[in-house]
Order: C-alpha cells, then structure tokens, then sequence
C-alpha cells in the first residue's frame, strides 16, 4: 500500500451544470458527475454520446464555457501542470512520438512528473514485455497501449484517467488495462475514471456508473444500485395480444403472442403489482446485465417510443 | 479456489462470488479451516473490483460460511460443514424444482416423475 498524500478529501472530481456546445451540437447538456474518492467510476454511453468531451474537461485541455469543473478541489483549466502532474491518462489512440525509442520516451516523460517511479515503470515495461530499443512506430496497436498504459501509471497518479482504453484491442492487451485498472485501485486511496462501451468490463471493475447520451447523464450511481433497481421480468397473458401492455416502469418490450418480455425500473413488489393489474403472469424473473439496462434506456426501443 | 465471473447473465458479481464459494464448500472442494485468497490477490485473478470481492467476503461471513481470523485471513469456518449439508439440499431442491416445472410443461404427472426417478435409480445401482 502506498499512502496518497493530500490535503483534499471529498470527490476527486465535481462536475455541476457543465454545457459544452459545438457550433448548433450540444456536445454536454447541464452534466453533473462526483466521482469519491477510491472508486472506479465508469462512463457508458454510444459513440458521439459526449463521454471524450466530458473527459477533456476533467483533464483541463478544455475550459468550461458553462458550469463548473473541479478535480482536486481544483480548476483543472486554470491551473493544468497542478492537476495533470497527479494524473495518469490513457486515450483510445495514444499520440506517442513515432521516432523515440521506448527507452527514450520512457526518460522523456519522466522529466515531467516528480513522482515518477523508476523501479516501478521498469517492472511494468518488463511484465507487459516491451522492447525498450524498439521505436514506438514499429510497435503493434496493443504494444502502444500497453506502453501508454506505462506512461499513465508509472507516476503512481492519485487518478488514472482512461478514455476507451480497450477500444480495438485483443482481450490479453484488455485484461492487462482492466488489471491495471484494480491494482490501482487496490492500492489505498487511488481514484480511476473510465470510460467504455465494453459493458461487460465495466460491470467488471466500476464501484460507480454514469450513462450519458446525447450529452446529458441518463443515469449516475452505485452498480449496486443500478442492478437492484432494474429487474427483467417475462409475462405471460391469458390471451395473445398484438402489442405489450402499459405497464409502469417498463423500458423496453419484446416478445409476441401471450409471451412478452420487459427490463424495468422500479421496486419489484410495486412491479408485480402492475403485472396483476394487467392480467398477466410472471413466469420468469431476474436481473438483467448492465448491457441490457443500457439498452433499454438508450436503445431505439425506449418506452417513450413504444407508447406513441 | 476455481470461480467463474460471467457478466453477461445478470447476476451481480459478488452474488457469483457468494454462490460459487458456497459451491465449493458443499462438495468439499474448501475444507473447513482452508484459508481463501487475500481480497486484493482474488480482484486480481478474477479482473474484478476488490469491493466486490469485500463484499462477497462480508455475505459469506454473516452466512457463517467463512470467518476472519485476528491474522486478518479468511477461512472457511468449521460451521461451514453444517452449512454445507443445507447448501448440498438446496442444490438438489433447484434442481428437482427446474425437473418438475419441466416436466409439468410436458404434462407428466408429479407420482409419474416420482415412478420413474425410482425405476432411473434401480437403473443407474451399482450391481444391480
């Protein structure tokens, strides 16, 4: 374990009705997001969502234009050296300089972080067997992550920030980011931020989830708690019918005939009792995956939809 | 300790964890006093959160499956091979209740299943 000195102990990062536009796009909308301290907050959404534009916000590399941003306690764009040096960062193509050598790249970037660790980015290098003579464009796409990922950790940061980090890679280079992820963790104090439309990983590792679309948060918590709000259930009716019911709570439907399927939000007894009032039998009961929620709050089939 | 994560089925992780564990413990493939992984070493072979690992951890221990020694390791309790009779019940009821909603869709009678789980034992005997 090692001790993360600080003076600051509430969220690492505090994001409050941040709206970013894009010319006519609105890249965020009012987004409001605490991550605690010593949890692996994961970010979900499609592609285009806002999830990069969000990020770039936390990292200083943009200003918030509307709203605020505070990581650390604070402002990331004012003061951007403070914040970054306590940071590690991880994006979905690493802009590496394609002449350096690793060995060299790995002196380089040590220059510019104080609690840079040696030792430490010496067993990374030798444990995801990195060549250190080799030049970073001659690598593979998963030997470049595997030494961004050096880069990102090798400073021990108080947060390691990961943007679609296992975008496009084998599930070896995966598993070494997502054990990179927990090990981080592991160690006392230490906050992760990433994000992904790989679900299954989220579900994985996140303590904490927030689902943005179209810019804005869909749904922020506990995993815990997002999975015990969500319940799938399948009805049967005594009759077929052509379209499922109105049943308060439903996201989504699928089905035909007498059998119908819905993954809803709610409290499960209060559920049930739409379900009698509606006729139907609860025939099969449980929780569905983060993928399924995730569906079935953005997916083209919401509710809203269903009812028009 | 051979657990198996699947986060596609829905079921939360730390329950996996709770269930699998009490698995192994029923069919004695834990011993009483076999002490379980470190938190940190099991999130690490798994490539799961280690608060979930703590929370499994923490379930099985109020069930009374495992318990913390002052030496801050986890072993499975000495209990556990009491528990481990009504946890080897409960695998068997699952199974019966998955064999009778089975067969009730099939519509075969209850005293017919029974008649023929007699005739498969006299079968599957040894030296019969």
């Amino acid at each position: 374990m090692v001790a993360v000195h600080s003076e600051f102990n509430g969220n690492v990062i505090e994001v409050a009705g941040l709206t970013r536009r894009f010319g006519a796009k609105a890249a965020l909308v009012e987004v409001r997001l605490s991550v605690p301290r010593g949890t692996v907050f994961g970010l979900v959404g499609v592609n285009g969502a806002g999830k990069t534009t969000l990020i770039k916000h936390v990292l200083g590399l943009l200003k918030a234009a509307t709203g605020s941003v505070r990581v650390f306690g604070q402002d990331p764009a004012a003061d951007p050296a403070g914040v970054l040096v306590r940071v590690g960062y991880l994006s979905e193509e690493p802009e590496l300089p394609g002449w350096m050598r690793v060995g060299e790249l790995l002196r380089y970037t040590r220059a510019f972080y104080p609690n840079w660790d040696p030792k430490f980015a010496e067993e990374l290098r030798q444990s995801f067997t990195i060549d250190p003579t080799a030049k970073v464009k001659h690598l593979s796409k998963g030997q470049r992550a595997r030494v961004g990922l050096v880069l990102a950790l090798a400073h021990r940061p108080e947060l390691l920030v990961l943007d679609e980090p296992s975008s496009g890679l084998d599930p070896i280079v995966r598993r070494d980011i997502l054990g990179a992820i927990i090990r981080t963790i592991a160690e006392e104090g230490r906050t992760v931020l990433f994000s992904s439309h790989l679900l299954h990983e989220v579900e994985r590792v996140a303590d904490r989830v927030a689902l943005i679309d179209h810019g804005r948060v869909v749904f922020s918590g506990a995993l815990d708690n997002i999975k015990e709000t969500h319940h799938r259930l399948t009805l049967r009716f005594p009759e077929p019918r052509p379209h499922p019911p109105a049943l308060a709570g439903a996201l989504t439907w699928e089905g035909h005939g007498m059998e119908w399927a819905a993954v809803c939000a709610g409290q499960l007894d209060e559920l049930k009792n739409a379900v009698d009032a509606c006729g139907a039998q609860v025939v099969e009961q449980r929780v569905p995956s983060l993928d399924e929620i995730f569906v079935a709050r953005v997916g083209p089939k919401c509710s809203e939809r269903v009812k028009e | 300790m051979d657990i198996h994560i699947s986060p596609h089925d829905g079921v939360p992780i730390y329950l996996q964890i709770v269930n699998q564990v009490k698995h192994l413990v029923a069919t004695g493939r834990l011993a009483p006093g076999e002490e379980l992984p470190a938190i940190r070493v099991l999130a690490e072979q798994l490539v799961v959160n280690p608060n979930t690992v703590a929370r499994a951890y923490r379930e099985l221990e109020i069930a009374g499956v495992v318990e913390k020694r002052r030496t801050a390791g986890t072993y499975v309790s000495d209990a556990g091979s009491r528990m481990a009779r009504r946890e080897r019940l409960k695998i068997v009821t699952e199974r019966i209740d998955a064999l009778l909603v089975e067969a009730r869709h099939l519509g075969i009678g209850t005293e017919e299943v029974i008649e023929l789980l007699r005739e498969r034992d006299e079968i599957l005997q040894p030296n019969s």
